[in-house]
């Protein structure tokens, strides 16, 4: 029996606009193990990318918990947390979400250096990443010098940096065009084959979400069903 | 373990210094901007500083060429202007001979320093007049302890009535069509006189535009009768100066018949004369640097609305940086080395531009002035001190936004755009 690496344990999710309360996630429950590539689905304000940030530990439930592997994340403190998220996830974004001002290799070394890994190993470790994302030839451009696919190869590339347990990737074709975003795809799925990372992806599309061994119906910030493939 | 995390800390500052210089560069303008407070500023302080330091240091040296064992007896002014000019109670030659004859008291020199009109080659202007004394120690003294000498023609002799000598900067007097040489005739207050020698450069500006002559000369041509402006004390070499002064005070407090602390004169030292001016300058000097100060502070508050501006527009950048492993303390420390960065680059400008900016000052006063008063002087600790106090005021700027950007969640920054 894999272990769980994420759970999340009735978790709600609420915001205040004004006078209205808007709940994102009403009460929310969802296993994720070690080496599994879940996909999540659901109509547009659902509630997948509120999930997904809980999931990834950058946001807190208003009520519920959160676990990462095990250990309740409101009992965290604040470095501890941004330190075990660094190491043990990454995350790819629909837009992308890459730092401007520094290069394509930049960019994947950042993460390396938060978690003061030395010089000479970050600079080999990038070169490998980048080359297994196919970029080597362009590791000293900055975002704004690189296609859509590029950039989202980047991203792939800095969320493999620590060798993450989990990939945490929101719409990771959403910006890109079908050629672009199947390439994307059968990186994660390389990823997710060869070296066993647990994957959670949100997508619209049906095709997608059907590489995935498991999908996670959202509707109203609730699991609706649970569809196994294969 | 503890040696662990300081060369952890060590390596990530480095790291963030580069992202910090990269940031800056990729905002070069605005950084450019924003260092301008800084800059003017710490060039005010520094140039300020090393001028008022440099005339300190000068006057210091001109005084003590004067030495320690001098003693000098002015009466009390009631304005400024050259010592003896508005006294209530000028000092007299009975003054003179008491001093003489007090304990301790080697010689006296006595001089007078006038304010005169000299008209030479149908041209008027005036100059300060200053005399040596008619008796020959006296003489000697003083021009040994002023270093006075010759450069072109010869002394004025004792006794010599109508002959002067002139400061080397009447060799280019700007009010004269041609400079003044020796052999010319020129008048003081209308009577004539005859040029026999032309100082050497003496350093000091005020002895370089002043034209010399015997007490007994100047006395006849103003009616001067017996006051004395300065006297000037040689102490005998085993006593004790602070002693003598106080002998002088007391003899001359029985002659001119007033109380202690009540004095009409005043009797110094030529180390307490150089230890109050000195005090003078520092007072001046403060009141500037105090102004200069305002520069930096603004300078300053520049810092925190460029780094307050530069939170709100990478706010995304922060929430990326957070969501793949950045703790609030990091994003602190990134947004810190960058503002004490604009704040440090700022103050390496201005060191170099308050340099530039008081030996030009000093190059233009000694040439246009001939003055050699105003030099410029950087001690190691006013450059190290601009420096770090730059750093400092960067750093303490850019604090409160700093922290605001460590305080933003990952979810909200993210969400941002
Ligand atoms: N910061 C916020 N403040 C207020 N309401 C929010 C906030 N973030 C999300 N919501 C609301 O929560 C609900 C769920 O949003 P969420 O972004 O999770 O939907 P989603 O399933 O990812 O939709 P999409 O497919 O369009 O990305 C929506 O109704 C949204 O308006
Ligand atoms: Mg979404």
């Amino acid at each position: 029996m894999p272990e769980t690496i994420i759970e999340l344990n009735n978790v709600w999710k609420t915001y205040y606009m004004g006078n209205n309360e808007v709940h994102a996630l009403q009460g929310i429950s969802l296993k994720v193990k070690k080496g599994e590539f879940v996909a999540i689905m659901g109509p547009s304000g659902s509630g997948k990318s509120t999930a997904m940030n809980m999931i990834g530990c950058l946001d807190v439930p208003s009520k519920g918990e959160v676990y990462l592997s095990g250990k309740d994340i409101m009992n965290m403190s604040e470095s501890n947390l941004a330190q075990v998220r660094g190491r043990k996830i990454g995350f790819i974004f629909q837009k992308f979400n890459l730092i401007n001002t520094l290069t394509a290799k930049e960019n994947v070394i950042l993460p390396m250096i938060l978690q003061d890994m030395t010089k000479q190993e970050r600079e080999l470790k990038a070169y490998e990443i980048l080359k297994l994302v196919d970029l080597t030839d362009r590791m000293n451009h900055r975002p704004n010098e690189l296609s859509g696919g590029q950039q989202q190869r980047v991203a792939i590339a800095r969320s493999m940096a620590m060798n993450p347990e989990v990939i945490l990737a929101d719409e990771p074709t959403g910006n890109l065009d079908s050629k672009s975003g199947s390439t994307v795809i059968s990186f994660l799925k390389k990823l997710h084959k060869e070296k066993g990372t647990t994957i959670v992806m949100v997508t619209h599309d049906e095709h997608i979400a059907h590489n995935a061994e498991r999908i996670e119906y959202i509707k109203d910030g609730k699991i609706e069903k649970v569809k196994h493939n294969k | 373990m503890y040696k662990i995390m300081a060369s952890k800390l060590n390596r990530r500052i480095k790291e963030y210094f580069m992202l910090a210089v990269a940031n800056l560069f990729h905002r070069k303008l605005r950084s450019w901007l924003t260092m301008i407070g800084i800059f003017i500023g710490i060039a005010a302080v520094v140039s300020l500083i090393s001028l008022g330091q440099g005339m300190k240091d000068a006057i210091f040296s001109q005084f003590s060429a004067l030495g320690s064992d001098n003693i000098i007896i002015q009466a009390k002014q009631a304005t400024f202007g050259p010592p003896g000019s508005s006294a209530a109670n000028p000092l007299t030659k009975d003054d003179r001979n008491i001093i003489k004859k007090s304990r301790g008291v080697e010689l006296v020199a006595t001089r007078l320093i006038k304010a005169v009109q000299l008209d030479f080659d149908k041209k008027t202007f005036f100059r300060y007049a200053a005399t040596f004394p008619d008796d020959s120690d006296g003489r000697n003294f003083l021009i040994e302890r002023f270093k006075f000498k010759i450069e072109k023609g010869r002394f004025i002799e004792i006794g010599e009535k109508n002959k002067i000598i002139v400061g080397q900067n009447y060799a280019a007097e700007p009010v004269l069509d041609r400079e003044l040489r020796v052999g010319d005739k020129l008048s003081i207050n209308k009577k004539e006189v005859e040029i026999v020698g032309i100082l050497a450069k003496t350093g000091n500006p005020q002895y370089d535009r002043t034209i010399f002559l015997n007490e007994e000369a100047l006395r006849e041509i103003i009616n001067l009768e017996d006051r004395i402006d300065i006297i000037i004390a040689k102490t005998s070499n085993e006593e004790d100066v602070e002693q003598v002064v106080e002998t002088i005070k007391k003899n001359l407090r029985n002659h001119r018949n007033v109380e202690k602390d009540k004095e009409d004169f005043e009797v110094q030292t030529s180390q307490q004369l150089i230890s109050s001016l000195g005090t003078i300058l520092t007072i001046v000097t403060a009141v500037l640097v105090g102004i200069a100060m305002i520069s930096i502070i603004v300078g300053g508050v520049g810092i925190t609305n460029t780094m307050y501006t530069a939170v709100l527009e990478r706010t995304k950048e922060i929430g990326i940086m957070k969501a793949i492993g950045a703790r609030n303390s990091d994003v602190l420390l990134i947004f810190l080395m960058e503002s004490g960065l604009l704040g440090i680059v700022g103050g390496i400008i201005g060191v170099c531009l308050g340099i530039a900016l008081s030996k030009t000052v000093e190059i233009i006063a000694a040439n246009a002035l001939g003055s050699e008063l105003i030099k410029a002087s950087f001690p190691p600790v006013l450059i190290i001190g601009a420096l770090l106090f730059s750093f400092l005021v960067g750093a303490i700027s850019g604090t409160s936004p700093a922290i605001q950007a460590a305080k933003l969640k990952p979810v909200d920054a993210l969400n941002q755009e």
